[in-house]
Order: C-alpha cells, then structure tokens, then sequence
C-alpha cells in the first residue's frame, strides 16, 4: 500500500487524472503560492512542472546550470539543443531518475503541480508511477508483450481489466493492429520501432500524468517516426509530454512549446514552439535551428 | 615496384606457415586430451561394469560370480562385503537423491538470494569483502566440510531433535547445501550483472521498487545463467564425496526417499559406497570390487541425463528471453 503514495498516509493515485492529486504528493498541505498563470503558458493552460533554479552536477562537472521553466499541462512540450547540453538529465530531474546516479547531484526546486518533488516527504517510487518514461533506446523487458504493456498496472497492484488496458494502450501506441495475434510472444521479437511503441504503451498503460520521452524516434524509420508523431499528438490530449528530440522538424511539428539548451547546461531560449522558430529572440538560438551552431 | 611489393603482401600465405601449423597442432591437442580422458573413463566404467553383471559378463570373457541387472536395479539391500551378498543400488541411489535434493532446496534459494543482494543490493564496498569471501567458501577442503558436519551441524540437530541418529543425512544435505551455495551465488550473480542497465533504467522509470525490479525484471532476464548455476551445482551434489562420506555415514538404510523423515536416518550414498569398497578388504578380481564400477557407471548415467536435461531447460529459456 505504501508503495503506490508519496507518503503512507495519502490515498491511492489509481486514476492519474483525478483533479485532487496535488494532496496525494504529500499529505501535509501543498506549498502555497505557486505561480500557475504567470508567463504565457501555450493556449491558456496551466502549468504542471515548474523548475526552478535547478542545478545539476556529475561529480564536479556541472550539466545544468540554473534552468527555470514551466511546463503546461496537456501540452507537448520540446527539448532541443546539441548533444551533451543536458537535455536527458533535464528530463531525469523531472521523475528523479538521478537518483540512481551515484555521481549525479540536483540542486534546486521542481515542483510537479504544487509539490515540490526534491523534498524530503516525496518518495521517488510514487514519484515516477505519476511520470512515465519512454527512453532514447528501446528497452522493452524480456517477457511478453502482455506482460511489457501490464508490468506497470502488477507492480502498482491496480484494479481494472488489465486485458482491456492493455489493448486500449497498445492501440494507443500505433502497435495493436501488428501485434494482437502474438501477445504473449517476447517483446524482444518485435522491430526496434515496434519495440519502442511497445515501450510507449508500457509507458501510458498505467496512466500517468507525465510522460517523459527521451528522443523516442531516433532510431526509427520515417514511416515509424510519423506514426510516433501522430501518437504524440493525440497523447498530448490526456496526458502533458515532455520530448527531446534532434530533429528541428519535428520539435516544429508536434510540440507547443520548445526549450533550446546549449552546450554548458544553459537554457537559452524557452517559449512557445512557433516563436522559437520563427523569430527567436536569441542570435545563438536562430543560429543553431538554421544550422550555424553545432 | 611499389604495386609489386602490394601484390606480394596480398598474396603471401600466412595460414600454413609452420609456426601457424605448429600452434594449431598444439591446441588441438590440449582440446583433445580432455575429450580422450572422458571417453577413457566412460570406456573403463563400461567395460569393468560389464564383468559385473551376468547378462554382459561372458561378452568380455569374464566367469565366476556376477549379478543380475534386476537385482543390480531392483535390489534394496547393499551388502557388498558379507555373505550372502546383496547389491542392490537403490539403497545407495536414494540416499544420494535424498542428500541432493536436500541440498538444493537450502542451497538454490540461499544461494539465489545471495546472488540478487550482491548484484542489485550490496555497495560496492560490501561485494568487495563477500565476493571473495563466497570464493573462499567454494575453496574449502571437501573433508573439512565433512568435519564440520560431524562437529557442529549434527551436535547442533540432535539438540533440536534427540532422535536423530549420529550419522544423518538431515547433517549431510546442510553441508553439501552450504558446500554449493557459492556456485549457484557466484554464478547466478554473473548471469544478473550481465543483464543490460537498460532494463533496471526501464524498470525503476515505470515506478517499481528495487525489489520489483531485482525480481520481476533483473532475475527472470537472467534465468538462462541461474540454471545453468543450478545444474552445476546439483551435479556437484550428485558426485560429492568426502563430507557426504563422513556425515552420512557408511550404513547402506534403504530410506524411502518421499518420506522426509528418512532424513533423521543415516544412510550411505553412491559415492559413499563407493569409497567404502575402495578402502574394503576387497580383492582385485572380487565382484564385490567390480559392483564399484556399476556404481559408478550408474552415477555417470544419472550425472549425464541431469545435465541433458537441464540443458533442455535452460535452451528453453534461453529461446524464451534472448
Ligand atoms: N551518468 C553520467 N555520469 C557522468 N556524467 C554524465 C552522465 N550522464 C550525462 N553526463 C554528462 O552530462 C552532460 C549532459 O548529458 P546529457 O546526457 O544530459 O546530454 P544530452 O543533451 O541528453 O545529450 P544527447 O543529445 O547526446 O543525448 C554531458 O556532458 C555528459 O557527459
Ligand atoms: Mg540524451
């Protein structure tokens, strides 16, 4: 029971789209006076991950240097910039993947809703059954593809059909139609871009309210890469996604608002995506979408 | 010229140069001498064993006293050494069953267990000390196992169970059980080290705990290895010898090996067995001293159809998650 809660004494977050799960981070009562309506969130919508100030360092290398940004719920958000900047510890910082780094060290606030998720009381296990991770290579486990897509839903003890969980996320993840004759066939026989839908349904099965996706289309085919896009979009319906990509394109494409880091860890540039690409404020931004800047 | 020389270097034979030939040579046979001393063995076991039983004795032209195979497999008394004689292996097969399966069931969870501490759970600081530590263990001296037994396992039995005899098989499968627990750790925690960070990554990012992931991914990723850990040492508890001898005992019961409470008895195993005719009074030519190489013969079969079968096992899974 303890598992699936911030702390012991919160009620279960079984349905991640419950309007009172601020109160399930913690039970004690949400840090008060979190700006939601500041800055111009895309469309109008709140904001649902804030950082703020945060630092990261590897050992004595620092990878992020004081990044504040707002994420909007619902929303698709992008994360671009070269390789090395720190896109993917960024997005670490969001679920406290971090954590399992023993060099890695987070300093700063990032609040998830109200919560400050670095502090004390929050537990990183409930932590990331609220923000879903899909990761840069596909990883799916060594059962089978059932069992991929309802790990999420045993470990979480949750109630439900998971039969009809299970089809609705696979179908959800553009896989159903390829793989409904062979589910109970490894999920390491499927194509890598098969593997990395099944990573996305795994993700999205146990309904988080997060979803964290680490350039989920570079290692796919054009056709796998379109049908990934067009999941994304209709994810953003339900659920606020956070992707790095390195393609410009489809950074433009699918997200509503983009960040461009830049080597050093530095957040150059944070704003709604068409801005960005259009007419960014920052020279070094403008160059490295048009190619100039490594 | 220089297109002359390209040509040369592209055409010159490396493959049969004498030092090639020579080192191939020696390989070759290092590789096969282990491949001649198996089939040595397999054909001295088969050709003594044959002078044993009645059926194949005159075959390689041996007279006198031999045993029926009926009475060889069927039989429930051991009396090698004293008229009338009896050889019947069963006695001998249960016991080495009953210690082996004894041993598995301490050895195989401890021994898994400890596999998963080291690999998910202990610091690097800690497998520094408990890696060795296991190697240490697998490098004892069977005998001293044997005393072990003998001076603290049994002592420490008959104070929780008075009835149990001096020599017991409950003693003898903890030893062997302690005995094997290194292999199947040290094995198993190869196979789990070995199973890619990408799945941990995987599990942890859909919120499991370090248990739900030590066990519900890590472990059955790594099931290929850990059967293969548990075929090693099951056959190892199959051919054991010394500590079995020495906490066993040397009294050929025949235990029914579904009844635990045979555990309490003593009861004297193949190998047992075996090294009692060693050391008996026993001469050359005596059927009592061919009765060893059925013996043997016979551990050899249950050895090898172990290992065949584990070895289906473990293709099995390897299929299932590779
Ligand atoms: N586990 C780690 N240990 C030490 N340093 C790390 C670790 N992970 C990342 N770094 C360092 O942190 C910096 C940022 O890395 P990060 O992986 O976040 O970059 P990225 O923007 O995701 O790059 P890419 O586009 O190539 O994936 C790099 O300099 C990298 O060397
Ligand atoms: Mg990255």
């Amino acid at each position: 029971m303890t598992r699936e809660n911030m702390t012991d004494e919160a009620s279960s977050p079984a349905d991640g789209g419950d309007p009172t799960t601020d109160e399930m981070l913690v039970e004690t009562s949400p840090t008060a006076g979190v700006s939601e309506s500041d800055s111009g969130t895309a469309g109008g919508s709140r904001t649902l991950v804030e950082a703020r100030n945060v630092n990261v360092w590897y050992d004595d290398d620092q990878a992020l240097n004081d990044i504040s940004l707002e994420i909007p719920e619902n929303r698709v958000t992008a994360m671009i910039g070269p390789s090395g900047c720190g896109k993917s510890t960024f997005l670490r910082c969001i679920n406290r993947m971090n954590d399992l780094i023993d060099a890695a060290r987070v300093e700063g606030d990032l609040f998830l809703r109200n919560k400050n998720v670095y502090d004390d009381d929050v537990d990183p296990v409930a932590l990331r059954r609220r923000v879903g991770m899909v990761f840069q290579k596909p990883n799916p486990f060594p059962k089978s593809i059932y069992d991929n897509v309802a790990y999420g839903l045993e470990i979480q003890d949750k109630e439900g059909d998971y039969d009809e969980i299970v089809e609705r996320s696979l179908k959800r993840a553009a896989l159903w139609d390829e793989v409904e004759d062979q589910l109970d066939e490894s999920g390491l026989e499927l194509s890598g871009g098969q593997q990395q839908r099944l990573c996305i349904a795994r993700a999205i099965a146990p309904d988080p309210e997060v979803l964290l996706m680490d350039e989920p289309a570079s290692a796919l085919d054009p056709v796998a890469t379109s049908k990934i896009e067009d999941l994304i979009s209709e994810l953003a319906e339900e659920y606020t996604v956070v992707i790095v990509t390195h393609n410009m394109q489809q950074a433009a494409r699918i997200s509503d608002k983009t960040a461009v880091f830049l080597t050093g860890g530095e957040l150059v540039e944070f704003g709604d995506t068409q801005k960005i690409f259009e007419n960014p404020d920052s020279q070094r931004v403008e160059d490295y979408i048009t190619g100039k800047f490594g | 010229m220089s297109t002359d020389s390209l040509t040369q270097d592209l055409t010159q034979r490396t493959e049969n140069s004498s030092r090639e030939l020579l080192a191939r040579a020696f390989f070759f046979g290092c590789a096969f001498l282990s491949i001649v001393t198996t089939i040595s063995i397999a054909v001295l076991l088969v050709t003594e064993a044959a002078k044993f039983f009645s059926i194949t004795a005159p075959l390689v032209g041996v007279e006198g006293e031999t045993a029926t195979i009926a009475e060889f497999l069927t039989g429930t008394e051991w009396r090698p050494n004293f008229t009338p004689h009896e050889f019947g292996v069963l006695p001998l097969v249960s016991a080495t069953l009953m210690i082996t399966f004894g041993s598995a069931l301490i050895a195989l969870p401890l021994g898994v267990a400890t596999a998963i501490y080291l690999s998910e759970y202990a610091s690097e600081r800690a497998r520094s000390f408990l890696k060795p530590a296991l190697e240490i263990l697998a490098g004892v001296p069977t005998v001293i196992y044997g005393f072990f037994a003998l001076m603290y396992i049994t002592p420490a039995l008959s104070t929780i169970f008075p009835d149990i005899s001096f020599f017991n098989l409950l003693s003898a499968s903890i030893v062997v059980g302690i005995m094997i627990i290194p292999m199947v750790a040290s094995i198993s925690e190869d196979a789990m080290s070995a199973v890619p960070d990408d799945l941990r990554q995987a599990g942890y990012g859909m919120g499991a705990t370090k248990f739900d992931v030590s066990v519900g991914v890590v472990l059955p990723a790594a099931t290929s290895g850990v059967v293969a850990s548990f075929i090693l040492a099951l056959s190892r508890a199959i051919g054991e010898t010394m500590a079995v001898t020495i906490a066993a005992g040397s009294q050929a019961n025949m235990l029914n090996p579904l009844n635990p409470l045979g555990y309490f008895e003593s009861g004297m195993p193949m190998t047992a067995a075996m090294v009692q005719l060693l050391h008996g009074d026993i001469t050359g030519g005596g059927l009592a001293y061919r009765s060893l190489f059925a013996i043997g013969l016979t551990l050899f079969v249950i050895t090898l159809a172990m290992n065949i079968v584990s070895d289906l096992v473990a293709a099995r899974y390897r299929e299932e998650y590779e």
